[in-house]
C-alpha cells in the first residue's frame, strides 16, 4: 500500500501525464532532490526555482493567467507568510476582474507538528488559509484521499490549497483503500517510483497504471461513525482522534470521527447531520487556538445547531504560543495529543444538559 | 470616440524622418492619443471633485511613455502576444491598445457595466484578457513577481512568439518583488523573456526619490544581473518610441530580460489623496510635444485647442451618460468568487 508521499508523487504523476500540470516546482522539488520529503521525485514536468517564496507564488499566479497548469510547493509553509499578499491575490483576481480571468493554480505545503521540527517547521496554516477567500483548501488525512483530492485539486479551475499533514507523510493506506492501479505489493510500487539513493541521473520511475480517483473538495469523510460525539477534525488528528475513540470504546464511550477533509468549501451538511445524532461537538485541529478554524465551526453550530446541543461544543486546538518548541515536552505541551482529544471527547460524553 | 473635427491627416507632410525622430504620421497618432489619455484623466478628476467617485489614481504624465508603449505590443490573447502586467498609471497604454475611454468613466463611477472590475476596484485598475492586460492591483510591486509566470510560459524553446511586459514605478523597486523579476528572469540558461519598465517619476507618494534610493538610476540594478538597460526621456515621445523598439525588439528575437528606465513626470500628484491638483515645476510632455509638433508645422495651435475641446466636450457628455448607468446590486458581491470553468485555459 502507497505512503501518503508516494500517493501524492502519483497523483502529480497523473496530473503531468492526463490532466494538463505544466509545471511542478518549488524549492528543490526538481532533480536531483525531488523534494524534501520526496513527493516529487521522477516527476517530467518538476522543476527547481530560486529559494524565493515570493516568486514561486508570483510565478504560479502567472503561469496559471497564461493558461498553463500549475503546482507550486512552499517547502513548508512555515515559509508561506511571506507570501500572503500574493496568495490574496490568487483569490481575489477571480472577483476583482469581475469574471475576467481565473486562477488555476494548485498551492501544495507541509503543515503542522509532530516531527520535532521546532519553530519553523511545526507551524500550522489553516486558520490563516481560511481567512483568504477564493482559495479552495484541502487537506488530506490517508494517501487514498491525498491522490483523490490532488487530482480534484488539479482538475479545479481555481486556485486551490493542498495541505501537506507532515507527520503523515509517511503513513501507509489501510486495508481496503488502494489508490486504483497501485500494485499490491509495497515493495514493488518502492521499488517501481522511489529514486535510489546516491546518483540519481540515470534512473527513471516505471509508473503503475493509475486510474484516476477525484475526492470531490467539499465532502467530508466519516472516519469513524459513532452515537455519543462528534469529532470534527482533519490531517493528522483524525488519526489520534480514532486512537482516542478506540481506547474510549472500551469505556462505552461511542466517538464520531468526521475527517473534514476540504476545509473550504466545507461539508456543512455532513456536520449537521453528525452533529443531529450525536448533540456533543469537538473541534480538534493544531493551529493556534486565537481565531482559529474550530472557533468558526463552533460558532456555526452555536448559531445554527443551538438547539440541538446537549453540551457546550469544545475545541481542542494549539496553544496562543508564539512557537512551537524543539524538546520533546514543549511540543507535546503545545499541540494536541492523543490523551487531550481524549480527555476532552470523555468529558463532552459525560455532560448532560 | 468619434473622429474629431481636426483631421490628422499628415498628407501634405514631408516624408523621411530625420535620425531620432518619427514620421508625422506616427508623431500625430501618438499625439492624438497623448491628448485623448490627458483629457481622460481630467475627465476623471473632475468626475472624483464632483462626487462621481470615491478616488483617482492615474496617470497624467507618463502619456509620453505610456502611449507607445501601448502602440509598439504585439496585442491580443494567448502567448503568440504579449503579456501586460500594468501599474495604476497605464491609461494611456490602454487607449493606445484601443480601449474605449468611457470604459474608464465607469470604473470611475463604478457602475455595473464597469468591464474592469464591475464596480469593484478604482480607477485605473485594468484588466482585459482579451489583449493579455493582465488585473492591475494596488499593491506597486506584486506584477514583478507575476509576470515572471507568464514570461516562463513564453520562455526560448516553448515557440511562443508573445513576450511579457511588466511595469512599475520607481517607489516599488524597493520592494522585493522587483529583485525577484531580476533573479528569476535572468539564471543562466532559463532566461525569459521579460521586459522590465519602470517609470520614474522620483516619488513614492511624498517621499522623494533620493530618500529612498542610494543609487542615480534604478536601471543600474539590471547590470548586476547581466540584461540590458537603458534609460530614456519618457516625456519625450519619440525618444520613448524607440527605446521601446530596440528594447522590445531584444526580448522579442533574444527570449532575455531587459530593463528600461523612463524618467516621466507626476503632473498631478500620487492621488486624490494629496489632491489631484496640478504639480509646479514638472515637464509637461503634453505641452512639449504640441510645442515640437507646432515648430514641425504639423499642427497649429488653433488645431490643438479645437482637437482639446472636441475631446474634453466628448467625455463631459459621456460622463453624463454612465451617470445614469446601474449601479452593482448588492447581491453581486457574490458573483465571481469561484469560477466553474476554466476561461484561462480555454474553456467558453
Amino acid at each position: 500500500m502507497a505512503t501518503m508521499v508516494q500517493a501524492i508523487r502519483m497523483a502529480l504523476h497523473v496530473g503531468e501525464s492526463r490532466l494538463g500540470v505544466t509545471d511542478i516546482f518549488g524549492q528543490d522539488v526538481g532533480p536531483p532532490l525531488g523534494g524534501v520529503f520526496t513527493q516529487t521525485q521522477g516527476l517530467q514536468t518538476a522543476w527547481n526555482t530560486p529559494l524565493d517564496e515570493r516568486g514561486i507564488v508570483g510565478t504560479a499566479i502567472g503561469l496559471a493567467l497564461a493558461g498553463q497548469k500549475p503546482v507550486a510547493e512552499i517547502q513548508f509553509c512555515d515559509y508561506a507568510f511571506n507570501t500572503i499578499d500574493l496568495l490574496k491575490i490568487a483569490g481575489n483576481t477571480y472577483w476583482s476582474s469581475g469574471g475576467d480571468w481565473n486562477v488555476p493554480m494548485v498551492l501544495m505545503t507541509p503543515v503542522g507538528a509532530g516531527i520535532r521540527g521546532s519553530i519553523y517547521h511545526s507551524h500550522s496554516f489553516d486558520a490563516q488559509a481560511t481567512r483568504i477567500p477564493g482559495w479552495k483548501i484541502v487537506m488530506p488525512s490517508t494517501p487514498r484521499d491525498a491522490y483523490g483530492l490532488l487530482l480534484s485539486a488539479i482538475q479545479d479551475p481555481n486556485p486551490v490549497m493542498f495541505l501537506m499533514p507532515k507527520a503523515l507523510m509517511r503513513i501507509k493506506a489501510e486495508p481496503g483503500e488502494r489508490i486504483p492501479g497501485e500494485p499490491e505489493d509495497e515493495k514493488q510500487l518502492n521499488k517501481m517510483i522511489d529514486a535510489p539513493l546516491g546518483d540519481r541521473s540515470q534512473w527513471r520511475p516505471e509508473w503503475p497504471p493509475l486510474e484516476e480517483l477525484f475526492v470531490p473538495i467539499g465532502k467530508a469523510r466519516i472516519a469513524r461513525e459513532g452515537r455519543h460525539v462528534s469529532v470534527l477534525t482533519y490531517g493528522r488528528n483524525v488519526h489520534m482522534a480514532l486512537a482516542a475513540a478506540a481506547e474510549l470504546a472500551a469505556e462505552g464511550i461511542d466517538a464520531e470521527i468526521v475527517d473534514l477533509r476540504s476545509l473550504h468549501p466545507y461539508d456543512w451538511d455532513a456536520i449537521t447531520a453528525s452533529v443531529r445524532k450525536t448533540n456533543r461537538v469537538l473541534c480538534v485541529n493544531e493551529d493556534t487556538e486565537i481565531t482559529n478554524f474550530g472557533e468558526h465551526l463552533i460558532r456555526r453550530i452555536t448559531e445554527e445547531l443551538f438547539y440541538e446541543l446537549y453540551a457546550p461544543p469544545k475545541l481542542v486546538a494549539g496553544g496562543h504560543l508564539p512557537g512551537i518548541g524543539l524538546a520533546d515536552h514543549l511540543e507535546m505541551a503545545s499541540v494536541p495529543q492523543k490523551n487531550t482529544i481524549k480527555a476532552a471527547i470523555a468529558e463532552l460524553a459525560a455532560h448532560e444538559p | 470616440m468619434s473622429s474629431p473635427s481636426v483631421s490628422l491627416s499628415p498628407a501634405a507632410m514631408p516624408a523621411p524622418a530625420p535620425a531620432g525622430r518619427l514620421s508625422a504620421e506616427l508623431c500625430l497618432r501618438i499625439y492624438d492619443l497623448m491628448l485623448r489619455a490627458r483629457v481622460l484623466e481630467e475627465r476623471l478628476i473632475t468626475m472624483y471633485k464632483q462626487g462621481d467617485g470615491y478616488f483617482w489614481i492615474g496617470g497624467p504624465g507618463e502619456e509620453a511613455f505610456n502611449v507607445p508603449l501601448g502602440l509598439l505590443v504585439d496585442k491580443g490573447h494567448g502567448l503568440d502576444h504579449d503579456y501586460l502586467h500594468l501599474h495604476y498609471r497605464s491609461s494611456a497604454t490602454l487607449l493606445a491598445l484601443g480601449a474605449d475611454p468611457v470604459d474608464s468613466l465607469r470604473q470611475m463611477k463604478n457602475t455595473a457595466t464597469d468591464p474592469y472590475s464591475r464596480g469593484r476596484n478604482f480607477a485605473g485598475h485594468y484588466s482585459a484578457r482579451k489583449w493579455n492586460v493582465v488585473p492591475v492591483t494596488s499593491p506597486i510591486e506584486v506584477q514583478f513577481s507575476i509576470a515572471i509566470g507568464t514570461a516562463r510560459a513564453q520562455r526560448a524553446g516553448t515557440g511562443a512568439k508573445g513576450i511579457t511586459i511588466v511595469q512599475g514605478g520607481d517607489a516599488g523597486t524597493a520592494e522585493g518583488d522587483f529583485a525577484t523579476a531580476l533573479v528569476w528572469s535572468s539564471r543562466r540558461g532559463q532566461e525569459l523573456p521579460l521586459l522590465m519598465i519602470v517609470t520614474n517619476n522620483r516619488y513614492g507618494i511624498s517621499t522623494p526619490f533620493t530618500g529612498q534610493h542610494g543609487y542615480d538610476q534604478i536601471a543600474e540594478r539590471g547590470k548586476a544581473f547581466g540584461m540590458p538597460t537603458a534609460v530614456v526621456d519618457g516625456n519625450d515621445p519619440e525618444a520613448s518610441y524607440l527605446a521601446l523598439q530596440k528594447a522590445i525588439e531584444y526580448v522579442r528575437t533574444e527570449r532575455k530580460p531587459y530593463l528600461l528606465e523612463a524618467m516621466v513626470s507626476r503632473l498631478r500628484g500620487h492621488s486624490s489623496a494629496s489632491g489631484a491638483n496640478p504639480v509646479k515645476g514638472e515637464i509637461d510632455c503634453l505641452e512639449r510635444f504640441e510645442q515640437t509638433l507646432e515648430s514641425r508645422k504639423l499642427l497649429t495651435r488653433a488645431q490643438i485647442e479645437q482637437l482639446r475641446a472636441d475631446y474634453t466636450e466628448e467625455l463631459l457628455q459621456a460622463s453624463k451618460r454612465v451617470r445614469e448607468e446601474p449601479q452593482p446590486t448588492p447581491e453581486s458581491v457574490h458573483d465571481y468568487i469561484f469560477a466553474d470553468k476554466n476561461y484561462v485555459g480555454g474553456e467558453a
